[in-house]
């Protein structure tokens, strides 16, 4: 395999991971515009534990992972206030809040960034990626993934039914970031350096771009979306800026003719992937 | 639904904010005289000129919230587009060798035509695409997302037709005027009258026109809109066209006082616009203006105290706190966006 195509894999990895961190939230209806703060958490976790405690990336990332759950727990009681438009502008804040926090602590190496040690190789991502999709899958699969959709799809509804939406809603936006904090410190590892200027509103814009695309209806949204969206410029070359171009052109033509996303719960139903009472259902 | 209408608060606000305007010149005036208070002074009005620009940019992201409940990301494009198009006018003159290179104020009167153009590409791509065949709670995300994508769009294309760099964009007109120890610059004070100037208009549109009235119908309930005769599919583009002209005054604004462009130059001042709304409570124009001009001093008086980048923090944790501790803003009592986008 050729060094791009290695680069290119790395980066799925990641994305996958991080994707499925802002799709656990938006599986429970809420969505969250600052994800790169989450990856920034994690990744300077990972950084400063490796770097300051000398601990091996077998502990700084799972480290990493705890920390900004932690942090998502935290964050979720006060931000779970707000709904709708107000939630998008709390997350967008918080994100700015903590690249800003990272520039201006001299010990997180402010905008120099840091240098990262022990190297974590490409089969560990993709390993990492595999595990996550599978954790996501089974995830949905469980009472606290039914509640999450039930929420998603109505509110009301389902708290009238007895769901606890509160604690649904903070237990996936924890989790989410504990995802998220996951593709931090694997990001860190495997690139050896961090700097708060990578983690800027822009990347917190893809992710969520990614995994509305890719549909927040069923788990195989944020796959398909983060992979369409990593792979599909690469195969168009088509050169520099006019590959965002067609990038921001498919995502308005998505939203005009399919806005729930690539993939939906009919769809999987009319491939044949869910048992049949589904697509009779329809 | 409160009865009033959201978007324009207060018994006289003309009234109020002409001796809001008036105690604040006297405290300037005053910090001026004493021993020391001169360059304090001096930050805060080039902090309330700074707002100005904030403030005109907001008021186009609030009119679009509070009359459609659609968070527009292009509006900090859209500021972006009228400096760089204006520069290339200045530059190169029209396309296709029409012309040569444009007078400043032409150009930036082109830039500001291109803008509006732009916000009414964008609602015929976004907002008219708002339905679902599948409800579900992202769905008021739809126009969003698709803002976003002509955020991608704008940006590039810019990128790749006028290139990456910062531009100096010279405007010769500068004039300071020396008030005792403070230096005010002639064009800022003249963006500072202009853009709250704008903004009274708007204010005084809403309230007193008919295509106002409709405006407000539509903001309080789209469907009784329509069921009352308000032509909702032609009302709308009208909230598009006034962020457009909103967001090209601003980015005109911005050009004579500051005399530079980039591709990038959106990205700050709509983040700052987006701060200074949220301050103010969405929905809400007087809002705006206020949560503008504060920001424009929160951000020169922390730049002042503590330097550029402890700024942001200051700005931003601001923000947080309103949104979580007062989600209806300093002085808005509005539900606007509190349930769908």
């Amino acid at each position: 395999m050729s060094g791009y195509w290695a680069g290119i894999l790395a980066i799925l990895a990641i994305n996958i991971i991080f994707a499925y961190g802002i799709f656990v939230t938006a599986a429970a209806g809420q969505l969250n515009l600052g994800g790169a703060g989450f990856m920034a958490i994690g990744a300077y976790a990972a950084a400063v534990l490796g770097e300051q405690l000398g601990w091996s990336p077998a502990l700084t990332v799972p480290a990493a992972t705890l920390v900004t759950a932690l942090v998502g727990f935290a964050i979720a009681f006060p931000v779970l206030r707000t709904r709708g438009v107000y939630m998008v502008l709390a997350t967008f804040a918080f994100a700015h809040v903590v690249t800003g926090v990272i520039l201006t602590q001299p010990a997180l190496g402010g905008a120099m960034g840091l240098v990262v040690p022990d190297y974590v190789d490409l089969p560990v991502l993709i390993g990492a990626a595999i595990a996550t999709t599978l954790l996501v899958f089974w995830l949905m699969a469980t009472r606290l993934g039914l509640a999450m959709r039930a929420l998603h799809d109505d509110e009301l509804v389902s708290t009238l039914m007895g769901v606890p939406a509160r604690a649904v809603q903070v237990a996936s936006f924890a989790i989410g970031a504990g995802l998220a904090g996951l593709a931090g410190g694997l990001y860190a590892h495997h690139f050896s350096f961090v700097e708060a200027q990578y983690f800027s509103a822009l990347l917190s814009i893809y992710v969520l771009l990614f995994v509305l695309i890719g549909g927040t209806q069923t788990a195989w949204g944020p796959l398909v979306g983060a992979t369409f969206f990593t792979v599909v410029p690469e195969l168009l070359r088509i050169g520099g800026s006019w590959r965002y171009v067609v990038f921001g052109a498919i995502i308005v033509a998505m939203m005009m003719f399919r806005p729930e996303g690539i993939v939906t719960r009919t769809l999987l139903a009319r491939i044949g992937f869910r048992r049949r009472r589904v697509a009779d259902a329809r | 639904m409160s009865a009033s209408a959201p978007l324009v608060r207060g018994a006289h606000p003309l009234a109020i904010s002409a001796g809001v305007a008036l105690a604040a010149i006297c405290c300037i005036a005053l910090l001026a005289m004493l021993p020391g208070g001169a360059t304090l002074a001096q930050q805060i009005v080039s902090g309330l000129m700074l707002g100005a620009i904030y403030v005109t940019v907001a008021v186009a992201f609030t009119l679009t919230i509070g009359v459609l409940n659609f968070l527009n990301f292009t509006i900090p494009t859209m500021f972006m587009l009228t400096g760089m198009v204006a520069w290339g006018l200045a530059r190169w003159g029209l396309p296709f060798g029409l012309s040569g290179g444009l007078h400043w104020a032409l150009a930036l009167l082109g830039g500001i035509i291109v803008s509006i153009a732009a916000s009414l590409v964008v609602e015929r791509f976004t907002f008219r695409y708002l339905k679902t065949r599948h409800g579900d709670a992202t769905e008021h995300a739809i126009p969003l997302v698709s803002s976003l994508g002509f955020l991608l769009i704008f940006e590039h294309l810019v990128l790749i037709v006028l290139g990456s760099e910062a531009q100096s964009f010279p405007v010769r007109f500068r004039l300071d005027w020396h008030l005792g120890p403070l230096v005010l610059g002639l064009p800022q004070l003249a963006s500072l009258l202009l853009s709250l100037g704008i903004v009274f208009w708007l204010s005084w549109l809403l309230t007193s026109t008919r295509t106002g009235r409709a405006l407000r119908s539509i903001a309080e309930s789209p469907d009784t809109a329509t069921l009352l005769g308000v032509e909702v599919t032609r009302i709308v583009p009208i909230v598009f066209l006034l962020s457009g002209l909103l967001c090209g005054v601003a980015g005109a604004l911005f050009v004579v006082n500051y005399s530079d462009v980039s591709p990038f130059m959106g990205e700050h001042v709509g983040t700052k616009a987006i701060a200074a709304m949220v301050l103010g409570g969405l929905g809400s124009i007087w809002g705006a203006i206020a949560g503008g001009l504060l920001v424009g001093l929160m951000e020169t008086l922390g730049i002042h105290f503590f330097g550029g980048d402890a700024a942001q923090v200051v700005v931003w944790s601001a923000l947080l706190a309103a949104i979580v501790l007062r989600p209806q803003g300093l002085f808005g009592g509005t539900r606007i966006g509190k349930g769908k986008l």
